[in-house]
């Protein structure tokens, strides 16, 4: 999609033959009225916050995507947001939903031009997983971040957020965030479902000026209810690099189950990284677990690669790329590899 | 292969190396001995291009090339390999992943092929072997969670990897029991050729029981105080460092 405006998908015949609509959002509410009418809204409605309301108001396209019962998405769907003209705001939209029993992996990539000026991305996406469903929503986001005295950048504040509606549902969200001059975006997931499994995987990285405020809420309201939660923050610069997260157990949610893992690496002495964990529990049977850390990439490490023959900036990707493997080996393998080199690449210059 | 020529060197404006000088060809074993602070694993770091130390005076070529003016990746990559005291842990890569970025890098500088996935890992297999090293460990990450003996046998099987021509072994024989003594001096002496040197960094005569060396030298204060072969360490092991140490001071006074 350029500037917010649709381009014809390549595969609608595949996925046609098996019943899978994935269209832009002008179409599907054209072609598939009822469906969009039935879950548009349900997952995040326009009251939810300020810039949802904006979206719902404004927003120019998206995606829709439907599997249906029991099938299993035999492709990586993936739509591409550019955002071209200067000024403006881009917001999209996304609604996918698993029915029963199927399958799908969703790719979302992002990229933004440079200019001098600030631009907004407010999106939504919503999912729905019904029941024995599987999602898994990845993101790899390289938006302007601005210059490196902090001029211009695209702002992003996105609402993203599933529902596992079915038993045994599932939904996982994977982010590597490298750009964008300010980051607020919370990818969460509504545990309805008894034995629903919602994850959280996540890289945010943040140089220079950028600021970044990201993290999710899991909100367990079935039984025996999983969530998961893997943040690595990479500050450098003079960013500001937070991680936000809420894991909450409602009253009925028995042994619901959670594990967060939030990691911080410092690249300098001027860059920030703060946690802001909640956790609020309403059932005794639950366990949850929470461990942090904070580090540096010590001048010993960096040494250590020299004297085997890697020069620093390789030494610095090496160690950078180690430290986020466990959500790098959550993505597809394509976007993988274009992650790994974004960090590199993001981080250049950081270590001097 | 190796000159030093009166090389003094500081820390945050403390003189450590004094006016070295050591000659070390091909094919030699030279073992550095001394008591704490004498120097001995400064000269090391010098020579590996730890940017916490300066130079201040003196010369280091090697093979011909003016080591001092190269950075430490270069001087690997020509060559140098400094087996660490305390070797540094990197979580998430592991050895196997660490060593194919390290070798291809200094392929890449020598001019030739980076190592394709098939022929790295027949060359692994190959230096297991020569080390006694077990897979298991290498698709770990770089020496986390290692016993010391398990990272001085790392340090060993990365030195049988990248091939160097100068081997430095700082104080490798620290932490570790009577076997892996024995592991670690046999992986040595299994690299050593007439084309290669090694600067063994010991407290100890007993490394040098198995890793036997052609020179023996004593660092005191920074200093080439006393050179010798082999005997010189087993009378060190004898005497202790005092009697050197009372030559030295008292020659100083005259």
């Amino acid at each position: 999609m350029l500037d917010s405006v649709s381009v014809a998908t390549t595969f609608k015949e595949t996925l046609g033959k098996l019943g899978i609509i994935f269209c832009s959002f002008s179409e599907a509410v054209k072609e598939h009225p009822e469906l969009i009418q039935k879950y548009l809204g349900s997952v995040v409605p326009m009251t939810d916050n300020y810039y949802a309301a904006l979206n719902a108001a404004v927003f120019s396209d998206g995606s829709f995507c439907y599997i249906p019962k029991g099938v299993r998405c035999p492709m990586e769907l993936s739509t591409y947001f550019r955002i071209n003209a200067a000024n403006t705001g881009q917001f999209e939209r996304t609604l996918i939903v698993a029915d029963d029993s199927s399958y799908v992996s969703y790719l979302e990539g992002c990229t933004a031009p440079q200019r001098d000026e600030n631009q907004l991305h407010a999106a939504v996406v919503e999912i729905y997983a019904g029941a024995h469903a599987e999602v898994k929503y990845s993101t790899v986001q390289n938006w302007f971040p601005g210059d490196k005295d902090g001029k211009g950048g695209i702002f992003n504040f996105v609402t993203k957020r599933g529902i596992c509606a079915g038993d045994h549902s599932k939904i996982s969200w994977t982010q590597v965030e490298t750009g964008s001059a300010v980051t607020w975006k919370y990818p969460s997931c509504i545990l309805k479902g008894d034995y629903s499994i919602g994850e959280f995987y996540s890289v945010a990285v943040t140089n220079n000026y950028q600021q970044a405020d990201t993290g999710t809420k899991m909100i367990h309201i079935g039984k025996n209810t999983k969530s998961r939660i893997v943040s690595k923050g990479i500050s450098a610069g003079k960013s500001q690099n937070s991680y936000r997260g809420q894991v909450q157990v409602m009253k009925r949610a028995h042994n619901a189950r959670n594990f967060s893992q939030c990691d911080s690496l410092l690249m300098g002495n001027q860059c920030g990284a703060h946690t802001f964990p909640y956790i609020d529990i309403a059932n005794p049977s639950a366990k949850v677990e929470h461990e942090a850390t904070t580090s540096k990439i010590g001048e010993d490490q960096i040494f250590y690669c020299n004297q085997r023959g890697i020069a620093t900036e390789d030494a610095v990707a090496l160690i950078v790329n180690g430290y986020a493997k466990e959500v790098l080996n959550q993505l597809p393998m394509e976007f993988a590899v274009e992650a790994q080199k974004l960090l590199a690449l993001t981080l250049e210059g950081s270590v001097g | 292969m190796l000159s030093i020529k009166n090389l003094h060197a500081s820390i945050e404006g403390t003189p450590i190396l004094r006016g070295i000088n050591l000659e070390v060809k091909a094919g030699e074993v030279h073992a550095i001995m001394g008591p704490n602070g004498s120097g001995k694993s400064t000269l090391a770091s010098v020579l590996a291009g730890r940017e916490e130390y300066e130079v201040t005076e003196g010369e280091v070529i090697f093979q011909g090339k003016e080591l001092l003016e190269l950075s430490p990746e270069d001087r690997a990559r020509e060559g140098v390999f400094l087996a660490f005291q305390y070797p540094i842990e990197i979580p998430g890569v592991s050895t196997t992943n660490f060593l194919r970025t390290a070798l291809n890098q200094v392929r890449e500088y020598r001019g030739l092929e980076p190592l394709d996935a098939v022929k790295f890992l027949s060359l692994m297999k190959e230096k297991m072997a020569l080390v006694e090293i077990d897979q298991k460990l290498l698709s770990r990450s770089l020496n986390e969670g290692f016993s010391g003996g398990e990272k001085k046998r790392n340090e060993i099987f990365q030195m049988a990897m990248l091939e160097p021509v100068l081997s430095i072994l700082d104080e490798t024989d620290s932490g570790l029991d009577i076997d892996a003594l024995r592991i670690v001096s046999n992986g040595v002496n299994k690299l050593k050729s007439e084309k290669t040197a090694t600067i063994v960094v010991t407290h100890y005569q007993r490394l040098l029981d198995y890793i036997v060396p052609d020179f023996v030298h004593v660092l005191y204060k920074g200093r080439i105080v006393k050179s010798g072969t082999k005997e010189l360490a087993l009378e060190l092991e004898e005497k202790g460092y005092d009697w050197i140490k009372e030559e030295v001071d008292s020659t100083a006074t005259v």
